[in-house]
């Protein structure tokens, strides 16, 4: 994975974002205040306008970015979780190019800055739920020598899977988690922007960009 | 969806611009996005901020100025506010003293504070944080993120500001701003949902002879939904929960809020306080100060909340003590 590649990923997750601003939103007004898809729009809309002149050296800068980027913009809870986790990542790929193994790594730091702030543990219905299980099939992947196109595409199909897991669930963190048992049989909205950017993570990798 | 509004993403910075008008003793920077008492810094004063997010007016704007907020940081419509505009408002009301934060407790508020706070922090600047949470719909356990900061956070900004006001130290001001919110009681129901500018709908469909129960700030669905009965069973639900979570009686001195949500008549209001007052006599409750009307709102929400802070010699001296804001003035 060099720069180019990173900013196709960040360049798809805007415009996915974007799409589905709607669609998120709408879930997140089931089971909180309505505001998901149209605070990370605005979020990934200031990051593509932040990457745009912006000359990054390494992948981990081009990260970095992107999550202060999202601190400064997003506001409520994702705003916070989302830009530490890319910061988090960032900060582990110091070099132009990194390898699958880097890449696993990195996205496994991601999730625990993720953690420590959010204190979110699997099961809570949560970004947790479809990062988590994303990130353990990309690392099998890498494990079993697979490809990074491989590897990704597994991530976000895993991140799928684990994103329709959180409907059953009864929130135990943020805003769903008020609702009780009424949080039962609604899809998380951060479990489901979590997927977005692992599907638009394959879909960069598998078209080169 | 008929709103007052140009277009749904302007609204909080069009509503800035206006508080900027009416209001010419604040300082509003609609670039950071924050309202700023027009003398702050003041040398040797404790710096008092909030903010959180933007649809609950007059909560925070409304509640800065003399004797109560230096600063307030309205986010997006139910949206924290960002750590670049929480550490600019820290910044512009610091003067050496510290600055208090006080923080209602939803994860997106806690989480921005708390990064605004470690770069404050990190700049040379004391941050002291006050955590309010007196929404006793929610429980406080491992299963929730804890109870929500609604009402009782007017009465935590009036004291410690007025705390602020008269030269306290920080850990006094702080202190007391988490005496205010260990000792009150919230609990509201709602009679319709709201509906945010972006969405464009309301939140929830609510036929005619129901309600929710339990309700946040935030449109979101309360804990519950009942059918919906007369104002004096609503105010018995309210003060039953209010009384299992934080239980109030004979010898006990209050300050009561009746506050509405942003879409009931204040005649209801009213009428509601006076079903409070007869309930909390009849437990033996003195209510030493009162207050009705719309204060900490959830945009068009129908509705209203009950707050019950038990109040001792200190709590009501600072809540007499003069306050000269935008929504709440009285005394010198």
């Amino acid at each position: 994975m060099d720069t180019p590649l990173t900013r196709g990923w960040i360049a798809r997750v805007a415009s996915t974002i974007a799409d589905q601003a709607d669609y998120l939103t709408q879930l997140d007004s089931a089971i909180g205040d309505a505001d998901h898809g149209v605070n990370m729009n605005r979020g990934f809309a200031a990051v593509t306008d932040a990457l745009a002149d912006y000359e990054a050296a390494t992948v981990g800068d081009l990260l970095v970015r992107v999550g202060s980027t999202l601190v400064s913009r997003v506001g409520g809870a994702s705003g916070p979780l989302y830009g530490t986790a890319f910061r988090a990542m960032g900060k582990e790929l110091a070099t132009p190019t990194v390898d699958s193994a880097q890449l696993a790594g990195a996205l496994r730091a991601g999730l625990e800055a993720l953690q420590k702030l959010g204190a979110a543990v699997p099961g809570d219905k949560t970004i947790v739920d479809a990062y988590l299980p994303a990130l353990e099939a990309l690392q099998a992947a890498v494990d079993a020598g697979e490809s990074l196109t491989t590897a990704t595409a597994a991530a976000a199909s895993a991140a799928h899977e684990g994103m329709r897991s959180t409907i059953p669930m009864q929130a135990r963190k943020g805003r769903a988690s008020y609702l009780g048992p009424r949080s039962v049989g609604h899809q998380d909205p951060g479990a489901t922007s979590t997927w977005l950017i692992f599907r638009s993570l394959a879909e960069a990798t598998a078209a080169g960009g | 969806m008929k709103k007052l509004i140009n277009a749904p993403e302007d609204v909080v910075r069009e509503a800035l611009a206006g508080v900027a008008a009416a209001h010419p003793e604040l300082r509003v920077d609609l670039v950071n996005q924050i309202v700023v008492r027009a003398e702050a810094p003041r040398a040797g004063k404790v710096g008092l901020i909030s903010g959180g997010g933007s649809g609950h007016e007059p909560l925070h704007g409304g509640f800065v100025g003399v004797g109560m907020l230096d600063a307030a940081c309205p986010g997006e419509i139910f949206t924290s506010p960002v750590p670049d505009q929480i550490l600019a408002a820290t910044k512009a009301v610091e003067s050496g003293a510290g600055v208090v934060h006080i923080v209602k407790n939803y994860t997106g508020d806690v989480l921005n504070f708390q990064m605004a706070a470690e770069l404050a922090t990190d700049d040379g600047v004391r941050v002291e944080t006050v955590l309010v949470d007196d929404d006793v719909a929610v429980e406080n356990s491992t299963w929730t993120a804890g109870r929500r900061g609604t009402t009782a956070t007017l009465i935590v900004e009036k004291v410690a500001g007025a705390a602020a006001e008269e030269g306290q130290a920080i850990e006094a001001v702080a202190e007391l701003g988490r005496r205010v919110n260990e000792n009150s009681a919230s609990f509201a129901v709602a009679l319709t949902a709201c509906t945010t500018p972006a969405a464009g709908k309301p939140g929830f469909d609510l036929p005619e002879d129901e309600m929710e129960v339990g309700v946040g700030i935030h449109g979101e669905p309360g804990r519950r939904r009942e059918k919906l009965v007369s104002a004096k069973d609503i105010v018995q639900i309210c003060l039953d929960a209010i009384q299992t979570a934080k239980p109030i009686g004979a010898g006990d001195r209050a300050i009561v809020i009746v506050n509405g949500l942003g879409g009931t008549p204040l005649i209801e209001l009213y009428l509601v306080f006076g079903e409070v007052a007869a309930a909390l006599r009849t437990a033996g409750v003195e209510i030493a100060r009162s207050l009705v009307g719309n204060y900490v709102t959830s945009l068009d929400m129908a509705g209203m909340s009950v707050t019950v802070c038990r109040a001792d010699d200190d709590i009501i001296r600072l809540w007499d003590a003069p306050v000269r804001t935008p929504a709440l003035r009285w005394g010198g």
